[in-house]
């Protein structure tokens, strides 16, 4: 990093006016030794499962029930259980879906976007954000699936040659959706094991020494018998980069490819070209509403205050209050259109979100997104870490109501007068849609009980001791 | 076997350290050795003479291998194998081929970069005679070491010790094959 700097010599007007030094923010605080970052994080794996843990993974596991009585309930009898039915036959399903699955791109941003733009703060809580991602894509996926009524039919999604001789409709957005999920679902596992590929080694390597044969044997078979050779790491680095490099393009590809769901309709409110960049903002915004709402009580719980600095959750909030402002202003957008745009239908589509009959919703919505995150703007609002965390919660409720609003007020009032309804969720959605903070709960609880919270490895290069120089200059 | 050992393995406390011992063991000419840090050390590679990885070059190979099979599956399947005219669009056009392709790119790139990477690291080898050291251990906590093999041309165990006593490595031991 010094290299650029000591090239340059130092012209004579500095020794003048003498600029103002201004210092990069520390990423691990109280200048922390290596031994201390894996002791630290190895500490909460190794540790006694703490009562707090039990209790709220035995709460968690209550919750997901719900997910599973609804989904039993609605295999047994028919999809017909959920509230939806003309003229809104999309609803709750696929607005938890986008939901979750917008919740899961903070994470992948955090993993892949900030580390081609060379964000270092990333490190300290890219693991934990990729987690949240893979589980909200899970919880994401159960909508779709089990929407499509018969769910043991579900492979018909797939292009597998079956009885019928017939092929998927590659022209169907639906079906690019199905490619860019399970495409998504994928590379996030992949690239969140290849991190985890060194500090799986250092929990083999530390349960052995304790003597666990069976974790150590765990760990290691899941560690491929790294080594931290050298020779290695030259390879993974470049490995770790062009992951880095492919999940930038395909997380915004699959949130406007979620957003071709409806973009591509003919729907007043849907059929807008707005929509991708608009919908991957949004996800954005919810994710790191999720991981503020997230890594805040674990920073607190396991007193991780020197690695989850206050310089992390100014980054947080400041990409939360971007974001968020960049929502305020796809909606801004969306109304100037429908009447600069001049047609009737998209005029009254937007009329009716704001004043009709869903307009509770909308009003929850610009509240939540708009003007909930222009708090951010006040430092004393991003040093307080409760008020960050409630603001977060309302991050992630106003971005729900957005694909409610979004997708079932353009339905409720369709081109027909006569076909106009109210939809209402049922018991069953309800209940279904509940569980899967449950089940998401019940993952992210397993992952901080089992697996490294952060990345040891990563972590330590952005120590100063990591730094082959030691301050002093480039030969 | 039980006379010629692996190799010489030293420890190094700190990251300048096994720096700077790189360079000194890399400008020895030595070419069957490795060091082993805890973290990706910025530079290493350099000192150690380690080349420029080849993964892009597999990755490169994966994503279009992913796109062709995201083309020609849709072209395959809609517009030869069972035409089947939805909406009054066409059987096949790039355009609408276009989002599964870009997806199956990315997917095919991912597989082949991790499998890439596993099979230049010639992982998993979960046995391996550096694991056999006790120390090794700490090698994914806080400590690093230089290993120079003994199949090396210029190894030589009385010079190669020597080498890394001069380079500051400490506890110098065989490792036993």
């Amino acid at each position: 990093m010094a290299h650029a700097e000591h090239a340059v010599a130092t012209p004579a007007i500095l020794n003048e006016v003498k600029p103002a030094v201004l210092p990069r923010a520390v990423l691990v605080e109280n200048n922390r030794s290596f031994s201390w970052i894996t002791e630290k994080i190895c500490g909460i794996i190794e540790g006694k499962t703490p009562a707090w843990w039990w209790v709220c993974f035995c709460i968690a596991c209550l919750i997901a029930c719900f997910t599973v009585g609804g989904i039993t309930y609605l295999v047994s009898t028919g999809v017909g259980v959920w509230g939806h039915a003309n003229p809104v036959n999309w609803a709750w399903d696929i607005v938890n879906f986008v939901f979750w699955i917008g919740i899961g791109h903070a994470g992948t941003l955090i993993s892949a976007i900030l580390c081609l733009l060379r964000q270092k703060w990333r490190t300290s809580i890219n693991r934990a954000a990729e987690a949240m991602t893979i589980f909200a894509v899970v919880c994401a996926a159960i909508f779709p699936v089990f929407h499509v009524g018969r769910v043991w039919y579900a492979w018909y999604l797939f292009p597998i040659p079956n009885s019928n001789y017939i092929w998927q409709n590659f022209r169907s957005p639906l079906e690019w959706d199905v490619f860019a999920v399970s495409t998504y679902g994928t590379v996030s596992v992949l690239f969140w094991y290849v991190g985890l590929l060194p500090d799986l080694a250092t929990l083999r390597d530390r349960f052995e020494a304790a003597g666990n044969k069976l974790r150590s044997f765990l760990y290691g078979l899941f560690a491929m018998g790294w080594r931290g050779s050298n020779r290695h790491w030259s390879n993974y680095e470049m490995a770790y980069l062009i992951l880095a490099g492919i999940s930038t393009p395909l997380v915004l590809s699959v949130h406007t490819i979620v957003s071709f769901d409806f973009a591509v309709s003919l729907l007043p409110g849907w059929h807008t070209t707005i929509f991708p960049p608009y919908f991957v903002a949004g996800a954005i915004f919810s994710g790191f509403g999720m991981v503020l709402t997230l890594m805040l009580p674990l920073r607190a719980i396991y007193k991780l205050e020197d690695l989850i600095t206050q310089y992390h959750i100014d980054c947080m909030c400041k990409i939360t209050l971007a974001t968020g402002t960049i929502v305020g202003y796809a909606y801004a957008m969306e109304f100037f259109i429908a009447w600069y745009g001049a047609n009737p239908y998209e005029g009254f589509t937007f009329i009716n979100r704001a004043f009709g009959p869903y307009a509770w919703a909308y009003w929850i919505m610009i509240s939540c997104n708009v003007i909930t995150p222009q708090f951010f703007w006040f430092r004393k609002v991003r040093e307080n870490t409760t008020m960050v965390w409630v603001l977060s919660i309302f991050v992630n409720v106003g971005m729900w109501f957005e694909r409610f609003v979004i997708i079932v007020t353009s339905l409720a009032r369709d081109f027909l007068p006569s076909s106009w309804g109210y939809y209402s969720p049922s018991v069953v959605e309800i209940f279904t849609f509940f569980g899967t903070f449950g089940v998401f709960s019940v993952l992210f609880l397993l992952f901080i009980r089992f697996l490294p919270i952060m990345p040891m490895a990563e972590l330590k290069a952005v120590t100063p001791q990591a730094d082959p120089h030691a301050g002093h200059d480039h030969h | 076997m039980a006379a010629q050992p692996y190799g010489l393995i030293a420890t190094f406390d700190t990251v300048p350290d096994i720096y700077h011992a790189a360079e000194q063991v890399r400008d020895a000419g030595y070419r069957n050795w490795d060091c082993i840090t805890p973290l990706p050390i910025h530079g290493l590679d350099k000192a150690m003479g380690v080349k420029r990885s080849i993964v892009p070059r597999i990755s490169l190979a994966g994503g279009i291998t992913g796109f062709c099979t995201g083309m020609s599956m849709i072209w395959w399947t809609g517009a030869y194998d069972y035409k089947l005219i939805v909406g009054g669009k066409p059987l096949f056009s790039p355009m609408f081929a276009f989002p599964i392709s870009y997806e199956l790119t990315i997917l095919f790139t991912a597989f082949a970069t991790i499998g890439g990477m596993f099979f230049l690291n010639g992982l998993p080898m979960h046995y391996h005679p550096v694991l056999k050291y006790k120390e090794i251990r700490r090698g994914m906590d806080d400590q690093m070491f230089i290993v120079i093999e003994a199949r090396d041309p210029r190894f030589n165990l009385a010079n190669t010790k020597a080498l890394l006593a001069q380079a500051g490595g400490k506890n110098i031991k065989e490792l036993e094959a």
